[in-house]
């Protein structure tokens, strides 16, 4: 066996060493080492396709679409046009929690499908689509129905823009459609973008009439409630006496982004998926958006200081004082608990296009170090800053997704503050559109790996043999039987909330148990096995 | 059994000649059945003295799975058996996904079986070779030989080297091999020679000249093919040439298609430049 390699460039090596040089040269440019904090920010390659038959974690336009960005909103009925496997498999995966609502309207437990079979991709399958959108009507009279387009539904081109129209005028309901085809872009990322794009056109500032009373009145754009993280941002929003408008899109409903364009500010969790809703919001409706963090007890603390911070309200950023410190009591004591075992224990998260970065808070309050990290879908800004964003270069991938042309509303359009008031929140650290990506800070030991592949993960795992595995389903069994935990960063195994406080107890807790159990190292395969072997010979 | 597809430029004579062909082979007394690939399911038309009721696809439709091949084949001049793939309206869903079943159906339904006694099976199939539906017929030896109808005129010479490629990509794996052109004539200018060195250079061979004749056009208004309306008329007399020609025919090529400077070049040399 070769010497164990110890820095990031002897790691990265060896990682492309066996493959073709294609190939190799490619993946060279999306693994390179963290920076120290206020280090320039090296380029790295991400947003790009993927080598074919590389076994990426990537999902598809679909999957960003359906699954992700409008799959969680309980009372629209999410309709897959498409054969059977697709509205399926998008099903319930990624654990996005609801409450039912005092209508009791939650399409969140059924899988709405056309069903397509061989003959409706022979003959079209338009009359399919909208007999489904009539059945569903007369089932579930929901408020609204949004359509998503499958690979087959492209091929042939059933025009699903004009069966929404035609049937949004038929049954008097918001009907809308996206044309997310799982082969559109080069990851789920598309799918968001689309996502994106139709609910600013179809959906959000649709209600003027509904007036929504509170003082601080703000969205969550970017959080999916999944394992009920946004349950527990809810409870701390309304503790601090922030109004919450919207979610986009956990635990939401369509009233809701009707009525958006009410909030003063927009915050954002994730900033891959809803970053396009946040700037279109604010050249139409002039809702200026800042990144916010709830994953981790300080990253929360800070994200409402700076909340508060905007609002400039001495009771709000006294109440939200007040909130912080009561509930880092209960953190802290936890924290102290647990520490001493975790202190020193090693983590990679290779996952989302937010996630990677968000967890890393919480395995610091753990006092545990970060190995390595990247994303699935995210694009350079994630990466490097939205510093970046001017020299991103447009690729033929990235244009295939429509790029919706706003300009502000003639009527409704009216800035929260003035541009001098912004300057002067900027300075006092509210920093508006601000984000600093994931490398910065992460530190030349950490290793940064954009669309990490099969190969890559087994030989980092072999050489760097962390404590804890963050990843989706798709990985999870592999890295368990090479004898490392993994923890299901895309839908908390069975486990969460982890945002906020309480969530973040949560985490320490699962994160405790996980690090220090040897179950995982402990169980061997039958040909790791080292007892007696059983032995045959054919007798004639 | 031999099988044949024909393909060709749209609107070039590929449904007429085909069936007038099929026509000479059944007077001959040979036993024939023609598939006709095209949506708009004409290709039967003057076996069947009109279009046939109904087509593969319809009939799966409305009978479900249950589909028996007494159903989809018809029974029409000489004893040639007819049968439609048909497909969807124009504009909507996907026509070569349609062949791709009905061929599958017709297979299952053992509409190729040895019982059946056929001697040849003709596909005639819409247009250029556009999508993998449409190259199904030469995919997988569902088609072993294929003849072209060519005109003298460019963009039918350019569709058939088109064509050519499409039986190149698939002569390795199918097995498919290019049976010959025949010139539907078009009454151009130094056509008959113009052809003879497209086809010399593509390495087959013009197997017929089919001279124009309005014979052709009023037997198809009665919804005949010329052997059935006119059968001592000349031109029918054309059509039993190519079928024999056909039916003796042992030369089966892997074709070289043009590159479109030798095309434009060949007709630079015997059209426009003369």
């Amino acid at each position: 066996m070769s010497t164990k390699p110890t820095n990031v460039e002897e790691i990265k090596k060896e990682l492309i060493a066996k493959m073709p040089t294609k190939v190799a040269r490619k993946r060279a440019k999306s693994i390179l080492p963290g920076t120290e904090m206020g280090e320039p920010i090296p380029e790295i390659q991400s947003n790009v396709r993927t080598i074919p038959g590389i076994i990426t974690q990537r999902g598809c336009t679909y999957a960003g679409c359906k699954g992700v960005v409008l799959g969680p909103s309980r009372d629209i009925v999410n309709l897959t046009h498409g054969p059977i496997g697709c509205g399926f498999y998008s099903w319930l995966t990624r654990r996005n929690q609801t409450e039912a609502g005092p209508d009791g309207e939650n399409f969140i437990p059924y899988s709405f499908s056309t069903d397509m079979t061989e003959h409706d991709i022979v003959f079209g399958g338009e009359k399919k689509l909208r007999a489904a959108i009539k059945e569903a009507y007369d089932t579930f009279h929901p408020k609204a129905i949004s359509i998503f387009s499958t690979c087959p539904v492209g091929l042939i081109g059933d025009d699903i823009h004009a069966v929404a129209r035609t049937m949004q005028e038929e049954l008097g309901i918001t009907i809308f459609a996206n044309s997310c085809e799982g082969y559109k872009g080069v990851s789920q990322s598309a799918g968001h973008h689309i996502a994106n794009n139709q609910i600013m056109k179809h959906v959000i500032g649709t209600d003027d009439d509904t007036k929504i009373e509170g003082k601080f009145k703000v969205n969550m754009l970017g959080e999916y409630n999944i394992g009920g993280d946004a349950f527990e941002i809810e409870r701390i929003l309304e503790k601090c006496g922030f109004t919450l408008v919207a979610t986009f899109s956990g635990n939401s409903t369509v009233q809701d982004f009707r009525v958006a364009h009410n909030a003063d500010l927009n915050t954002v969790m994730c900033h891959r998926s809803l970053n396009y809703v946040a700037e279109m919001m604010e050249t139409k409706f002039g809702i200026p958006w800042i990144k916010v963090n709830f994953i981790g007890a300080e990253a929360s603390a800070k994200s409402l200081r700076r909340m508060a911070a905007y609002f400039e309200d001495q009771e709000l950023i006294d109440r939200v004082e007040a909130v912080i410190a009561e509930e880092l009591v209960a953190v802290n004591k936890v924290v102290e608990e647990i520490k001493p075992r975790t202190a020193g224990k090693t983590a990679m998260l290779f996952v989302g296009g937010s996630r990677a970065h968000h967890y890393q808070e919480l395995f610091k309050e753990l006092d545990m170090k970060i190995l390595g990290a990247g994303y699935e879908f995210a694009h350079r800004d994630d990466y490097e800053g939205r510093h970046v964003l001017p020299n991103i270069k447009v690729d033929a991938d990235s244009r295939n997704i429509e790029e919706l042309e706003i300009l502000p509303d003639p009527e409704r359009y009216k800035p929260r503050k003035t541009e001098a008031e912004m300057a002067r929140l900027n300075e006092k650290g509210v920093d508006f559109k601000g984000y600093e990506g994931m490398i910065e800070g992460m530190g030349k030991n950490a290793m940064v790996i954009d669309d990490i592949n099969h190969y890559e993960t087994e030989k980092l795992l072999e050489i760097y043999k962390p404590d804890i595995f963050c990843a989706g389903i798709k990985e999870k069994f592999i890295v368990q039987k090479m004898g490392i935990p993994l923890k299901q960063l895309h839908n908390y195994d069975m486990g969460g909330p982890y945002a906020g406080f309480n969530g973040a107890i949560n985490w320490y807790r699962d994160i405790d148990r996980m690090v220090n159990t040897k179950v995982w190292a402990l169980i061997k395969a039958p040909w790791q096995s080292t007892g007696p072997e059983l032995e045959a010979t054919y007798v004639a | 059994m031999r099988k044949i597809a024909i393909y060709g430029k749209g609107g070039i004579g590929k449904s007429t000649t085909t069936q007038n062909t099929v026509a000479g082979l059944a007077e001959m007394g040979k036993k024939v059945m023609v598939v006709g690939c095209d949506p708009k399911a004409d290709s039967t038309r003057l076996l069947l003295h009109g279009l046939a009721q109904k087509t593969v696809l319809d009939t799966l439709r409305e009978e479900g799975e249950d589909v028996d091949l007494d159903d989809i084949l018809k029974e029409g001049y000489g004893g040639t058996m007819c049968t439609e793939s048909g497909g969807p309206e124009p504009g909507v869903g996907c026509a070569g996904r349609g062949i791709i079943t009905s061929i599958n159906l017709l297979e299952q339904l053992g509409a190729y079986e040895e019982e059946k006694k056929l001697d040849y099976v003709f596909y005639d199939v819409l247009g250029d070779v556009v999508c993998g539906g449409f190259a199904m017929p030469i995919r997988d030896g569902k088609a072993e030989e294929i003849y072209i109808v060519c005109s003298g005129e460019m963009m039918a010479m350019y569709a058939a080297n088109n064509i050519c490629k499409g039986i190149v990509k698939y002569a390795d794996t199918g097995g498919v091999r290019l049976g010959g052109i025949i010139c539907n004539s078009r009454k151009v200018d130094f056509e008959k020679e113009m052809i003879e060195e497209l086809c010399r250079q593509i390495g087959t061979q013009m197997i017929h000249f089919m001279p124009r004749e309005n014979q052709v056009q009023r037997a198809e208004i009665n919804r005949k093919t010329v052997i059935d309306y006119s059968p001592e008329h000349p031109q029918a007399d054309e059509y039993r040439a190519l079928a024999k020609k056909i039916d003796e025919n042992k030369m089966l090529v892997i074709p070289k298609p043009l590159e479109m400077a030798q095309l434009e070049k060949l007709l630079v040399d015997f059209g426009i430049a003369n």
